[in-house]
């Protein structure tokens, strides 16, 4: 047994990132509709996950209210498609630049509060946005009901209209997130993150400006948030508040936090552990449905008592905690 | 025209007055030391000029230019960089990544330059690389670039510090106690280590609590109590100054 996974960690590891590529480029071909739906779900929480590693992870900037974006963007979608009939490929850079500006809007004035102060004024605008899309004051969002009948995107005249074909536009995102995060990171913006979360004052003595550096990440965070939301809306032709609740912005939080702090597998692992896994157990507990969510949150108490850095945490995150730790028990 | 002028710089916290009326100016290339017990009001002084803190009366320019109103990251890319009292490097990412920092506001590069990687970003970065590992070398760090700089040993971390100032590029570097808690050795060393920034064509303001360190370095001294300059003028003289040995000391009773 020991020979064997000694064996495996020997072999190099490209071929295990081939057989993952591969895996994932064939998983629809062996699998039923519903799990290659459950796949898509995944992506597009993935790319929420993301987004707000973007804000949480790399800023350091704690935000409750991330729903909010993704509501702006479906919502975005949702009325310039329903209404003006405008196509949906159209729409999608619609609703990230809508979003960006909705962030500038509301974020610049709270970019000086710190960690739970900001915290409790994201949960405020997330709330705000879900009222907004309840009441609908402008009579666009259609309330309750919220927007039904949103087109499938296509192009060239080809429809995504099948879950198989959701499953590759969504992976195309993904992967070209990941690679655009992975980018991001190792860039001049990526370290200026890093240290405005270290330690924002000498960050500003070194003539960083925080300000714009905090609000950069709240732009480009609801930007591809935004981008969730058009192809959440696409996806499944209906919106409405109820998805864009409190309740979902925590779970985002908990993607990012349960899988690792300002990292990229570790968003990936959260998601599969926060979206992927009620599924599984669905079928595991199916004669006890109502102990799932029990289930879920007694695992989630454990992995923070036992591994608050998450499952996949990235390397500086990993020693900001232990230092945290260190000077928490002196 | 002096690099650096304060005039009547005044900062109360409360009903205390940390800094009164305080005037001095800095020419180009000197050392200038700033000497004083704890609580005269020195780092308070600092925190003014690099706009941490506003003063509530009087006035600062860098060549001219007036400093009141503008924002730290603004006066560091003005060219007025620092160290703090109590270390803050970014203490869990490389010393490399912590000069790195430096060159943020000489560097452009955005979000879409760093998703595409266009060739104005790869050549800006190779850029901040160079100047960063030429500053770690001037400071003997460049054989522990890939150290954590909470890893570093203290003396190390304090050059560090301003390794990562220098390479914001300043006009004036603003030394908090560089000094404090080193070894005489080491301390000497670091003297050596200033006086080749000023060859650089660097001006220096210095704080220090050692008047020891102070004296051999510094071009000029002034001598704070209380927030109020007490003495101005070449070591010798500060050192023999009536009211420095009372601060110091304290008032001999008669």
């Amino acid at each position: 047994m020991k020979d064997l996974f000694l064996r495996l960690k020997g072999i190099d590891q490209r071929w295990w990132y081939l057989a993952l590529a591969l895996g994932i480029i064939l998983f629809p071909w062996f699998t039923s509709n519903y799990w290659i739906s459950v796949a898509v779900f995944f992506g597009i929480y993935a790319l929420l996950g993301l987004s707000l590693n973007i804000i949480l992870g790399y800023a350091g900037l704690f935000q409750l209210g991330h729903a909010a974006f993704w509501a702006v963007g479906a919502y975005t979608t949702a009325i310039l498609n329903t209404r003006y009939g405008i196509p949906i490929f159209v729409t999608l850079p619609i609703s990230a630049l809508v979003s960006a500006l909705f962030a500038i809007l509301i974020t610049k004035p709270i970019l000086h509060l710190r960690g739970d102060y900001l915290c409790l004024v994201t949960i405020g605008f997330g709330e705000i946005v879900r009222l907004f899309l309840f009441n609908d004051p402008l009579g666009i969002t259609g309330g309750i009901n919220g927007i039904r009948g949103i087109d499938r995107p296509s192009i060239f005249g080809f429809v995504f209209h099948q879950p198989i074909h959701y499953y590759y536009l969504t992976l195309a995102f993904v992967v070209f997130t990941i690679f655009a995060m992975r980018r991001l990171e190792n860039s001049r913006l990526g370290r200026a993150w890093i240290y405005v979360r270290e330690d924002e004052l000498a960050a500003e003595a070194m003539g960083i400006d925080t300000t714009q550096v905090k609000l950069l990440a709240f732009i480009i965070g609801a930007a591809w948030a935004g981008v969730a939301g058009t192809l959440y809306a696409s996806r499944y032709t209906v919106i409405a508040p109820e998805t864009f609740s409190f309740w979902n912005s925590c779970v985002m939080f908990c993607i990012v936090i349960i899988g690792g702090v300002g990292s990229i597998p570790g968003v990936l692992v959260g998601t599969l552990g926060m979206v992927v896994l009620p599924e599984l157990l669905r079928d595991v507990l199916e004669e006890v449905v109502q102990w799932r969510m029990l289930v879920f949150g007694a695992a989630m108490m454990l992995m923070m008592i036992f591994r608050p850095e998450g499952f996949w945490p990235s390397p500086i995150r990993r020693h900001e905690l232990r230092a945290a730790e260190l000077t928490a028990s002196e | 025209m002096a690099l650096l002028e304060v005039k009547g710089l005044t900062k109360r916290f409360g009903g205390l007055t940390a800094v009164k009326r305080l005037d001095f100016h800095l020419d180009e290339g000197e050392i200038l030391g700033m000497i004083g017990p704890n609580g005269a009001g020195k780092t308070t002084v600092f925190n003014l000029i690099t706009g941490i803190y506003p003063p509530d009366g009087g006035e600062i320019r860098l060549n001219g230019q007036s400093l009141l109103g503008l924002r730290p990251h603004v006066i560091t890319e003005l060219g007025i960089a620092r160290t703090f009292q109590n270390i803050r490097l970014f203490a869990n990412i490389t010393a490399l990544e912590n000069v790195m920092a430096g060159q943020h506001c000489r560097t452009r590069a955005g979000v879409l330059g760093a998703i595409f990687r266009l060739r104005s970003q790869r050549l800006e970065e190779q850029r901040i690389l160079r100047e960063a590992e030429r500053c770690l070398r001037f400071l003997g760090l460049y054989e522990k670039r890939h150290e954590l700089a909470k890893n570093l040993p203290y003396g190390d971390q304090r050059r560090l510090e301003i390794a990562r100032a220098l390479a914001t590029g300043p006009q004036l570097l603003i030394l908090d106690e560089p000094t404090a808690g080193m070894s005489e050795k080491e301390s000497s060393e670091l003297m050596d280590i200033i006086s080749q920034v000023r060859d650089s064509g660097v001006t220096i303001l210095l704080i220090e609590h050692d008047m020891k360190v102070v004296m051999g370095i510094s071009d000029r001294i002034i001598a704070l109590d209380n927030g109020e300059k007490i003495a101005e003028g070449r070591p010798a003289e500060v050192q023999r100054n009536q009211r420095v040995i009372e601060a110091y000391l304290g008032k001999e009773e008669v």
